[in-house]
């Protein structure tokens, strides 16, 4: 069996910067070793450890789509010393990335059902990957209606702004973006927190529909009871968490809530499963 | 039918002439004594285990989970091709026997193997590691009055861990081989005198029953499996628990079964290592987010993990019994005498108020 500490060797080919404030980047990894993209298979909704000799290493949600072939993309908020070595990288530098590590969100059990996703701020990146994968020619038909409630505090910290632009001229998804505050008067789309902008505009949940959420936990907290209110069942809503990680494969001791560790038993854990476990996330 | 394990007769008069002839192929690894304390080591020339102890102060794991280990090397210099890509350190564990290890610390490696040894990855440091030691037991007949094996799984003479199990008489050793691994051993230093049958066996029985009597302490665990985590969780006696605790971590670098570890970079020049250091779960560093976020950043919430992740939460994942061997270590080295087994009582017996 192969050392899974060890990364695969990778080149940055493009960095994008998305935020007005400049503190997230979106980096795009080709392999190095052309066989090795072979052996990264993953699905939407797992994450990988980015990892930089001499820095550490940080786990990361992936934010490409299993659809979009040949390179694989991280959305990185600029916050501890690997994050901020890796936002001073440039262009054909070379780095690590080791995965993919985690849970996948449900498709088995998604597929066929309408969907709902919520998302705030940052934590948009798996989501991403999610869309772009159900929006791919070949998977949109296995799913009903797909709902996006994509909040950010203000346009500019907006992620993936043309591509949300993209799909919101699409018929087949139904987008509802939203800001917290704006003073832009050409603001086309909806003002007010994602929990208000989820209760009015998220169908009622039924047994053919999952949310899934992501968000900062203050988002959570106010959205949780909008979802109860709208007939979710605890087993319909589903959430990916974030803890403290290092190994990113259960051994290392430190991610647990209760026995569940969030980097191998999650990160996807759904708000049934979560109602039995200690709240240390 | 399983076939008899027979039990081997050693000459305590060639005892050190067979060790001499083990030491060609194995590295030997022996209890000696240290200042007040006995300590596992490597015996050099001429050195052999001195087996008058009770329980050495630290157990075996590092052997296996070294206190920091190097798990890859790397290179910053921009003029190398592999510049900034790791790579794997030549690993090579040599062969070695341990003598006199305590049933209970040997035990402790099984309960561990669960986390490092999985079906969808393996760690290879750890297994290669615990794969290259043979265990040599000596079984306890003094404990300490702090030993609580025999209601923690495991006891005095207990075998499984063990390669070989190793008891004490006058002027010999009666030896068992539990594995194939120890059959080996004992082949390898012709160690092949059968005493008669059934007699050896009835002695060390009675023995076996002297010495778990003599261990009068114990945990409570029955009830641990059918309490609600979340009950548990919630309990008002983790505030009392927690009180006195410094979160020196001590507990958790002593503990056999204890394995939490961290993964750093040290860099020196352009050349540097990526390596695994013993953790703990007793310090807020463990769980603290890089966003400032801590979810366990409080002392009673470490304390709290420590105790639910050996008497609940291993309970529950591996169905494998408590996550303690009953050692007895963390009691003896706490400054603050917080004890397992006191812990233990209260979770056990807790019912939450309806």
């Amino acid at each position: 069996m192969k050392n899974p500490y060890l990364p695969y060797p990778v080149r940055i080919d493009e960095i994008v910067t998305e935020t007005e404030d400049k503190n997230l980047r979106t980096f795009k990894f080709v392999f190095l070793n052309p066989g090795d993209q072979k052996e990264f298979v993953y699905q939407a909704g797992q994450f990988a450890e980015l990892s930089i000799a001499g820095k550490g290493e940080i786990p990361i949600g992936i934010a490409s789509s299993p659809t979009e072939k040949g390179f694989l993309s991280f959305t990185v908020n600029r916050v501890g010393q690997v994050t901020t070595h890796l936002h001073s990288m440039k262009v054909n530098d070379t780095m690590g990335v080791r995965g993919p590590l985690g849970n996948a969100y449900p498709w088995e059990i998604l597929e066929g059902k309408n969907i709902v996703i919520i998302g705030g701020g940052f934590a948009f990146t798996t989501l991403r990957s999610s869309i772009v994968y159900m929006l791919d020619p070949k998977n949109r038909s296995k799913f009903k209606d797909i709902h996006v409630i994509y909040g950010a505090r203000t346009p500019g910290m907006l992620l993936y702004r043309n591509e949300v632009a993209q799909w919101e001229k699409r018929k087949d998804i139904h987008m509802h973006i939203t800001v917290d505050v704006t003073d832009d008067p050409d603001w086309a789309y909806n003002v007010g927190f994602v929990p208000t902008i989820t209760e009015q505009k998220a169908p009622a949940g039924d047994d053919d529909t999952y949310a899934i959420v992501c968000g900062p936990p203050i988002m959570i907290k106010f959205t949780q009871p909008i979802l109860d209110d709208l007939g979710y069942a605890q087993d319909h809503i589903i959430m990916s968490l974030e803890n403290r990680m290092k190994c990113g494969i259960g051994m290392c001791g430190r991610c647990n809530i209760g026995k569940e560790f969030v980097c191998k038993d999650g990160p996807v854990f759904t708000l049934a499963q979560l109602t039995d476990l200690p709240k240390e996330y | 039918m399983a076939p008899v394990m027979k039990f081997i007769r050693i000459d305590k008069e060639n005892w050190e002439r067979d060790l001499q002839k083990l030491r060609r192929s194995f590295r030997l690894i022996g209890p000696v004594k240290a200042d007040q304390d006995c300590l596992f080591k490597t015996l050099g020339e001429g050195e052999f285990p001195d087996f008058n102890f009770l329980n050495t102060r630290l157990s075996l794991k590092s052997l296996v989970l070294p206190q920091s280990e190097n798990m890859f090397e790397y290179s910053l210099d921009q003029s190398r091709e592999d510049c900034h890509i790791l790579k794997e350190v030549k690993r090579n564990p040599t062969q070695c026997v341990v003598f006199g290890i305590r049933p209970c610390d040997a035990f402790a490696f099984l309960l561990v193997k669960p986390n490092f040894d999985t079906p969808e990855h393996e760690d290879p440091y750890w297994k290669q590691a615990y794969g290259a030691i043979t265990l040599v037991g000596l079984a306890c007949d003094t404990p300490c009055s702090t030993c609580f094996c025999t209601s923690a799984g495991c006891g005095p003479y207990h075998e499984e861990g063990l390669d070989v199990l190793l008891v004490p008489a006058d002027d010999h050793y009666l030896a068992k081989a539990i594995t194939e691994k120890g059959k080996h051993l004992l082949k390898a230093v012709d160690w092949d005198t059968e005493t008669a049958p059934g007699v050896a066996e009835k002695e060390i029985e009675a023995r076996r029953l002297a010495a778990e009597k003599r261990i009068t302490s114990f945990i409570s665990t029955d009830h641990l499996k059918e309490k609600v985590t979340i009950d548990l969780y919630d309990a008002p006696f983790w505030e009392d628990v927690a009180f006195s605790c410094i979160n020196c971590g001590i507990c958790t670098y002593v503990c056999p079964t204890c394995w939490c570890f961290d993964i750093q970079d040290e860099t020196r020049g352009k050349s540097g290592r990526r390596m695994r250091n013993w953790d703990s779960c007793m310090y807020p560093l463990f769980t603290l987010h890089a966003s400032g976020h801590n979810p366990r950043g409080m002392k009673i919430q470490r304390v709290r993990q420590r105790f639910m992740h050996k008497l609940k939460y291993y309970v529950d994942k591996y169905n494998n019994g408590i996550q303690c061997v009953g050692c007895g270590r963390c009691i003896r080295l706490c400054p603050v005498n917080i004890d397992i087994r006191r812990v233990g009582e209260l979770m056990n017996n807790y019912k939450p108020i309806a």
